[in-house]
């Protein structure tokens, strides 16, 4: 059945391939080269695309090749890690908030509604900044998700509440189910198609802002990371210089990466929303 | 509109950027690590403009003057008491300019062409979703589908990289970088204004790009629902033409949660566009920042984020406010 749907579904098949892509030029690569050529002074500096050095160098002596291996399979962890522990916390609170409703709704719906406008990459900006000494992708994945459980929160309340007066949700609590039961053998198995679709968009939204604290150079200094390969390109002037293949190959993964997380995710919200599938 | 929702809608963004303020305050103090005045005089201390053996004396100099020998509570009300007054202080890396001098300069700039570009792609990008989910809008519409998806997928500041390298680097057409050539001074004349716009075009064409799509892509959704409601049966079956069906019943519906995204995103474009302005090297606020990072320098990182959430604020509560103008069943529930 489901491999009838997939047949069914050409932009999931695509998304997943894609990241499957993204995912072998990992595995592959990290087998067939050497990346230790990811470290500085490695290999001499500014070289263009060789024989040798299959994407060049940069100023600093890395080998870009190696960079891109090493590089990627981090920005899959930050977004990983950060959409899931966002997503978790939202479906903690947004469930709360949607079953129980009362004061518990109040003080969770208005926590995340006074939270959400406030822009996450300016807040993760301060905090990043103050503890870059010792930042690892963890703890950037960590300060990402801090700032991403809004929105989850949010939909789910709202899901949530649309399931809450249906007949078979009555009848449970009419056969005596605990709330808690009542949540995870009812609710949360009708919940997670959507679930789901929710979760690669929270991927994609966590690696968008942890791209975008590493190109401002707030990013780990120790690791090689897609963003921070962006920012050491363009404070040492790349542009300028023509040196095309230090932020290309970036460019090319980031872009490959968030195209299969947004195909991956409205393919899924076509099986979430039916709605949507009859249109398309 | 009640006067009841006005207050209590100004009260939530007074209390929105109270909390982002404090979270700002508190964050940094709480995690371990980090003594801005100490870093930056280490910094001075390497490049030779301040002897090693006054580093301490000077430390606790600065730690006196901005009161951070003082206990937390009243460095956080005294934090507030300049954050009312706008006063953040003078900047560590461009000593003795005050912060709010430095904001002030690079404001005009980014205001300028972030609201351009938004506007532009937000209208474009609406009405291209909007028929591309209409089923009798031209078949050319539906081929603009896939760019568009391509676009949306791709952060803003890196289509600023390749238009750079293209359209700068490869063939000079547009200036590589900077908001106005250098060495002319700023004026009110329009030959001033057209240098502006055309050192504006590159980084705005990527805000444009990467942005429509997002839009449209957003409003396709949101059209795509109407197109089974009673209303738009109601409208066809009164035989209206196909443009005022699509303009005032299927538009009119499906705009307002477009609207509200606008409100919700716009923090996302503002840190998105400090990027594009980076790459571009554009005289605003991203460059600021960027050079307060990397120069760590505090007050000027906490004076330009307290105020992209002002301006974050200050836009949800205007969208907030002007909601009851687009959609009539609003307009009912209020009056």
């Amino acid at each position: 059945m489901a491999w009838h749907y997939l047949r069914r579904n050409p932009r999931l098949v695509a998304g997943l391939l894609i990241l499957l892509g993204l995912l072998l030029f990992w595995l592959i690569g990290s087998r067939v080269v050497d990346v230790r050529g990811a470290r500085p002074l490695s290999a001499p500096p500014d070289m263009e695309p060789s024989a040798e050095y299959l994407l060049g160098t940069d100023t600093a002596g890395r080998q870009l090749l190696p960079v891109l291996i090493e590089a990627t399979p981090r920005a899959f962890e930050v977004g990983l890690l950060a959409g899931f522990v966002g997503l978790m916390i939202g479906t903690v609170l947004g469930f709360m908030a949607g079953f129980f409703g009362g004061t518990v709704d109040t003080v969770i719906g208005g926590l995340a509604d006074t939270l959400l406008p406030i822009p996450a990459l300016a807040v993760l900006v301060v905090i990043a900044s103050t503890i870059k000494t010792n930042l690892t992708v963890e703890i950037m994945a960590l300060i990402v998700a801090s700032l991403a459980w809004m929105t989850p929160t949010r939909t789910i309340r709202a899901q949530v509440l649309t399931m809450r007066e249906r007949g078979y949700v009555e009848i449970a609590r009419l056969s005596g189910m605990g709330g808690l039961e009542i949540i995870f053998r009812e609710l949360l198995p009708n919940l997670l198609p959507y679930l789901a679709a929710s979760f690669v968009s929270a991927v994609g939204a966590a690696v968008l802002a942890s791209l975008g604290l590493e190109a401002l150079g707030l990013g780990p200094q120790n690791e090689p990371t897609l963003g921070m390969t962006i920012f050491w390109s363009i404070y040492y002037g790349a542009l300028l210089r023509g040196m095309w293949w230090w932020w290309g190959g970036p460019l090319v993964v980031i872009v490959l990466l968030f195209t299969g997380l947004f195909l991956v995710a409205s393919g899924l919200d076509e099986i979430a929303n039916p709605r949507v599938r009859r249109a398309v | 509109m009640t006067p009841g929702y006005i207050v209590r809608r100004v009260l939530l963004f007074v209390l929105v950027v109270w909390m982002a303020t404090s979270v700002i305050f508190f964050l940094p103090r709480l995690a371990p690590g980090r003594d801005p005045i100490r870093e930056r005089l280490a910094l001075m201390a390497v490049s030779g403009s301040v002897m090693q053996t006054a580093i301490e004396e000077m430390a606790r100099a600065y730690e006196e003057k901005f009161g951070l020998d003082q206990p937390l509570y009243v460095q956080y009300f005294r934090f507030m008491g300049d954050v009312l007054r706008l006063d953040f202080n003078v900047s560590l890396l461009m000593y003795p300019s005050r912060v709010i001098d430095l904001i002030g300069q690079a404001l005009p700039w980014t205001v300028g062409l972030l609201l351009t570009a938004t506007l532009i792609a937000f209208g474009l990008g609406t009405l291209l979703g909007g028929l591309t989910a209409w089923p009798r809008a031209p078949k050319i519409f539906s081929y603009l589908l896939p760019p568009l998806f391509a676009f949306s997928a791709v952060p803003y500041y890196l289509l600023g990289v390749l238009l750079v390298y293209c359209f700068a680097f490869k063939l000079p057409i547009f200036p590589i970088s900077g908001g106005a050539p250098t060495g002319t001074l700023p004026s009110l004349t329009v030959g001033y204004m057209l240098t502006v716009m055309y050192h504006s075009m590159l980084p705005a064409l990527s805000i444009v790009l990467a942005a429509t799509g997002f839009w449209a892509l957003g409003m396709r959704g949101m059209m795509v629902t109407t197109q089974g409601e009673d209303f738009m049966v109601m409208a066809e079956a009164k035989g209206l033409r196909g443009w005022r069906v699509f303009l005032n019943y299927g538009m009119r519906t499906a705009i307002l949660p477009q609207i509200t995204s606008l409100a919700l995103t716009l923090g996302h474009i503002v840190s998105g566009a400090l990027l594009v302005e980076i790459i571009f090297q554009y005289p605003g606020v991203g460059t600021l920042l960027y050079k307060a990072i990397s120069g760590f320098d505090f007050f000027t990182i906490n004076g330009i984020v307290f105020f992209v959430i002002v301006g974050v604020g200050l836009a949800t509560l205007l969208l907030d406010l002007s909601y009851h103008l687009l959609d009539p069943r609003i307009k009912r529930q209020h009056a």
